[in-house]
């Protein structure tokens, strides 16, 4: 999983079924020190976050496993809310 | 999930016969500013998306499960057309 900040969001009329009611959502991954790393992408949402949020996705197919038995074609999605982070 | 423009077509005759009847399009990342970035991709078109249009593109193993592509050799698949992103500053 990887630390990232909710930047935008994406609206998608014509999609795939499976994607249907599921909030898109930017989000910019961040380092641990909460600097922009890498480029932003698009990430669907299964905890209710929101624009300004830190937040932490997971990657790959298992982006998908939050909406089981629905199995959306996604790639990235955020998993948690991040209240706090702490770099020892 | 990338944002991409779609940039052209692909037209493959002797391809994998899990592909017969896949559209084939060449499409190029692009920033949420509508920046282009990075290299040129040929994704499977899943919704009906055409030259011109800014959609969503899923990559990896989880292309293969929009709609119809179970068990296909591909690893990009069209799967939205952008409506509108909006970015917050």
């Amino acid at each position: 999983m990887q630390l990232a900040k909710v930047i935008g969001t994406v609206v998608v009329t014509r999609k795939d079924e499976n994607l249907t009611g599921i909030k898109l959502l930017l989000v910019q991954p961040l380092t641990a020190a909460g600097q922009p790393a890498g480029k932003p992408l698009v990430a669907v949402d299964s905890v209710g976050a929101g624009v300004g949020e830190d937040v932490f996705f997971v990657r790959g197919k298992e982006a998908s496993f939050p909406f089981y038995p629905v199995e959306p074609p996604v790639d990235a999605g955020i998993v948690g809310i991040v209240d706090h982070w702490d770099v020892g | 999930m990338l944002l991409a423009k779609i940039v052209g077509t692909v037209v493959a005759t002797r391809k994998d016969p899990r592909l017969v009847s896949n559209k084939l399009l060449l499409v190029r990342p692009i920033d949420p500013k509508g920046k282009t970035e990075g290299n040129h991709l040929v994704a499977v078109d899943t919704v009906d998306a055409g030259v011109g249009e800014t959609v969503l593109v899923v990559s990896g193993s989880s292309a293969r499960m929009a709609a119809g592509m179970k068990d296909c050799p591909v690893d990009a698949a069209i799967v939205g057309i952008i409506d509108t992103v909006t970015v917050s500053d």
